[in-house]
């Protein structure tokens, strides 16, 4: 007869697939991330992409250059501004196209509105997969002071194709400046909630502090950017390293953290908006003057050759590369995302821990899923 | 001791920590007239919160005597990413014999347009414009392909004078 | 007080009443079906006013409104809700454990009820009138987690699965420093029976008489009971950014509306057990000093003055611990709420760290202060 008791040798625990999205509160999109737990514990984490694949860079193929920039938005469409940018940067390089000096002065503090926009919902949206719910409506109230404020001046709140090549689509309000002035001011006010209500709290210290550590070799291995990679340790600003319509002439600090894991990724992201808002301040008080934008002919022609362009974008190096054969419509055009590097370290950084750090760490690197899937 | 003292220290740092962010809460929750933000919306359609520059739906600008300035040259049409808009021209004769290209039909698919602003910075005569009108959805798809120009309307002619000066 | 109506004066008459004319049976089965509705439906409009006041206060601590469209300032949100969940399809999975599913919906909310049984409403005014009455609800209340481990396995859901294994971690966890915290009041008190307890607060509540450990015995029961009931920042059994929903995913309709129900039974409970041990219950507030204004206002507390009115008018007085009793209840809701809208939720093993390093070896250090002081008669 068999013994009936179980040794506790023989009692086994199994592993078990849980599939995090393709629609989870979680993922904020749609992103299936394929967990095996063991219990609590993360085993493997499988990310699978490809559900809001629109195609963007072989449409862009069947469309001109000026066309192709409103496609842009939709990618990272938290920092529409910036992917703007990119491309606009990429064209006027390829078609020696000069840019007046207001017009570079509005895309910088654009650009940096955007990245604030960005950083604020970031910040909600974390919070909120930590668990607090109440910080994603501060995130929201902060960021729609800004959106109101490109309502007004470019005339979308979202996806604005405001950037395009030869300066900007159209000037800015005369009330843009004393407005920006006021903004700035209570942005600065509603930073203190944040860190009051957040960054100061014990549990959310503890929840992140030590959590998915990733380190810098990491970081360089994976094509980590941004403020993932600069928590980390790595020096990777492209507004510093291949500075792009005159941030050079600014002052402002790269934020690094050697700290590598999710707090020092909150804590990078949080200085980043401190130096975004130095940035508007100094080109404030002297916004150039003049044209707005350098008219340019109604079809565009870039002459054939293989064009980069780099930018810094909320999330991290945004590249787009252009292969033109001299026609009107690019022969290729491929986008370096930043989302889609940085979500290779999820695996990495989430593996051993419980699986409410890979929520914590998914909303550290900041994913946004249209970025990566394009 | 040491190991205690932090021990303690640690709890009482909790604690404060806490009560900052509880703190904050409360001062919401109890100045409700300061800090809520949001709107009435369907109740306050009367002076909604959008800005004039919001970029909606596409018009065509018809002035008092029924008279829109397009010249029915499709650089809208191409400009547009989406093939949200449709000239049709028709071809009249003038009274000095000569042929004329003019707006037969304006037409604007509103399903398909994003709103990108390229067709407004196409135009050379500046004969088309965005309103700030944000209600668009409707329950029937068809009325959402719309013809601009309205009927019986035409070109604007060109003023005379300004049309020596420019020579 | 002694001229004015009391609760016992009122169900005396009514028993009184019932028995002239029926058989004793018959009166002992009416006065169990009557007050035991009456007690039931007494928490269903606690409840629907929490679910109300939970949504404005989320709402106002989230710089919105709240509901308010449906009524005046919202207030017939719950009913549309209520009527909604009634209306739609109880959607029950194809590989769920059938009965298991439908019965722990059921099950958690009559552990709920039950605990309900020895709560002291006003003076004289008790479902069961029991010697182990506290030591009842701790008891009762520590099942609750049966009917979601229930609900968790049955669902065949790797989440609701995850959502209650946690849950089963945490309640047994909690209910250890719970207990503790509760023990030290019953050590002040020298009774379990909650209406003993209270009237032993006539003279000042525990929190204010029992020093500093009946204070931190306050805090460490709070923080205890709100992991109890699952509720952030201890909601790991639900964790919406987690586990999607936790332990009622596949719930719908009105078996998911009866979970709903019985988390707000449960803090109702819970804040009824604070108030009973901790705040006095339905006793007034009093002032434990005996001197002229002191006097004055404990006098004004005790409805002294309303004595001399005529006894139609004092009719009123009935209500008075009533009043506080639902007001100290509605006051530790507010303080679950308060919490939930503002903190992160923890990790399960902070969640566990939390009881296991720092709750219960403060109440067992707590219990023992709270012991000498009983034994050394420091207390008031």
């Amino acid at each position: 007869m068999e013994n009936p008791i179980v040794t506790p040798s023989e009692l086994k625990t199994e592993e078990f697939v849980v599939n995090i999205g393709p629609q989870h509160p979680a993922t904020h999109g749609v992103l299936r991330v394929e967990a095996t737990l063991d219990g609590e514990i993360i085993k493997d984490v499988l990310p699978h992409l490809g559900y809001i694949h629109r195609g963007i860079e072989k449409m862009t193929e069947s469309l001109g250059y000026k066309q192709s920039i409103f496609l842009t938005s939709r990618m990272d469409y938290l920092s529409a501004h910036i992917n703007n940018h990119v491309c606009a940067l990429a064209i006027e390089k390829a078609a020696q196209i000069e840019v007046p000096a207001r017009a570079k002065a509005i895309r910088i503090i654009m650009d940096e509105l955007q990245r604030l926009t960005s950083h604020e919902l970031w910040w909600g949206s974390c919070a909120m997969d930590i668990g607090a719910v109440t910080p994603f409506f501060l995130a929201f109230r902060d960021r729609e002071r800004i959106l109101e404020l490109f309502e007004q001046n470019t005339g979308n709140r979202l996806t604005m194709s405001y950037i395009i090549p030869g300066g900007v689509m159209n000037d800015v309000r005369p009330d843009f400046v004393p407005k920006l002035k006021a903004l700035i001011k209570s942005i600065k006010e509603y930073r203190k909630e944040y860190d009051q209500l957040i960054t100061g709290n014990f549990i959310f210290q503890h929840r992140t502090q030590g959590i998915g550590i990733l380190s810098k070799e990491q970081a360089i291995s994976l094509g980590c950017t941004g403020p993932t990679a600069r928590a980390s340790g790595l020096s990777c600003d492209i507004r510093k390293l291949y500075p792009y319509d005159g941030y050079e002439k600014l002052d402002f600090k790269e934020v690094i953290d050697y700290g590598c894991d999710n707090w020092a990724r909150y804590v990078v992201r949080m200085e980043e908006m401190n130096q975004s808002i130095h940035i508007i301040e100094q080109l404030l008080d002297n916004l150039p003057t003049g044209d707005y934008r350098t008219k340019l002919k109604g079809v565009l022609k870039l002459p054939a050759g293989e064009y980069y362009q780099r930018v810094e974008s909320a999330r991290g190096e945004l590249g787009v590369y252009i292969v033109s054969d001299g026609g009107a419509k690019p022969y290729r055009m491929k986008f370096r995302t930043p989302c889609y590097s940085n979500l290779g370290a999820v695996k990495p950084i989430s593996v051993g821990m419980k699986i409410a750090d890979l929520m914590a760490n998914m909303a550290t690197i900041d994913l946004v899923i249209p970025d990566m899937d394009r | 001791m040491k190991a205690l003292y932090n021990y303690l220290k640690e709890v009482a740092f909790a604690f404060v920590s806490l009560a900052n962010g509880l703190l904050l809460t409360l001062k919401y929750f109890v100045t409700p007239w300061k800090s809520i933000i949001t709107e009435n919306y369907p109740d306050n359609r009367a002076n909604p919160s959008v800005a004039d520059e919001f970029a909606g739906e596409v018009i065509l600008i018809h002035d008092e005597n029924n008279e829109h300035k397009c010249t029915a040259c499709t650089l809208c049409q191409l400009a547009c990413p989406n093939n949200s808009i449709q000239i049709i021209s028709k071809q009249v004769e003038t009274e000095d014999g000569k042929k004329k290209k003019v707006l037969d039909k304006w037409v604007y698919h509103l399903e398909m347009c994003t709103f990108c602003k390229q067709c407004i910075d196409a135009c050379p005569q500046d004969a088309i414009k965005m309103t700030n009108s944000y209600e668009l959805s409707c329950f029937d798809r068809s009325t959402l392909t719309k013809i601009l120009n309205q009927p019986g309307s035409k070109l604007k002619e060109k003023p005379k004078v300004t049309a020596k000066v420019q020579e | 007080m002694i001229s004015m109506i009391q609760f016992s004066d009122v169900l005396a008459w009514i028993h009184q009443l019932l028995s002239s004319c029926m058989a004793p049976w018959l009166v002992f089965l009416i006065e169990l079906v009557v007050a035991s509705v009456a007690a039931v439906v007494a928490l269903l409009v606690c409840v629907i006013i929490m679910v109300y006041m939970e949504r404005k206060v989320a709402g106002h601590m989230q710089l919105r409104h709240g509901p308010n469209r449906v009524g005046w300032h919202g207030v017939c949100q719950l009913f549309a809700d209520i009527i909604k969940l009634l209306l739609k399809e109880c959607f029950t999975p194809t590989r769920a454990d059938k009965l298991l599913f439908v019965v722990a919906p059921v099950l958690s909310l009559c552990v709920s009820l039950l605990a309900l049984a020895p709560i002291s409403w006003g003076p004289g005014l008790v479902l069961w009138n029991t010697n182990i009455g506290v030591l009842f609800v701790t008891a009762i209340s520590s099942m609750g987690v049966i009917g979601i481990l229930m609900a968790g396995w049955s669902s065949n859901n790797k989440y609701a699965l995850m959502g209650a294994m946690r849950s089963g971690a945490q309640i047994v966890s909690y209910e250890l420093s719970a207990g503790l915290s509760i023990v030290a009041i019953v050590a002040l008190a020298g009774t379990l029976n909650t209406g003993g307890i209270i009237e032993s607060q006539a003279n000042g509540w525990w929190i204010l008489k029992g020093h500093l450990p009946a204070f931190f015995a306050f805090i460490i029961y709070i923080i205890a009971s709100t992991a109890e009931c699952n509720r952030a920042p201890f909601d790991l059994a639900e964790a919406e950014s987690e586990l999607t929903a936790g332990y009622h995913t596949e719930y719908s309709g009105m078996q998911f509306g009866i979970f709903y129900l019985n988390e707000y039974i449960n803090m109702g409970v819970v804040s009824m057990v604070a108030s009973t041990l901790f705040l006095g219950g339905w006793q007034p507030f009093y002032l434990p000093f005996d001197f002229g204004w002191a006097h004055a206002f404990n006098d004004i507390m005790a409805l002294k003055f309303m004595e001399t009115w005529p006894a139609w008018i004092s009719w009123v007085s009935l209500a008075w611990p009533l009043v506080w009793f639902f007001g100290k209840l509605f006051l530790i809701i507010f303080f679950m709420m308060w919490f939930r809208w503002t903190f992160p939720r923890l990790r399960i093993d902070q969640l566990l760290k939390l009881e296991w390093k720092y709750l219960l070896p403060l109440s067992i250090v707590n219990l023992v202060i709270i012991a000498l002081i009983v034994v050394l008669g420091l207390h008031f």
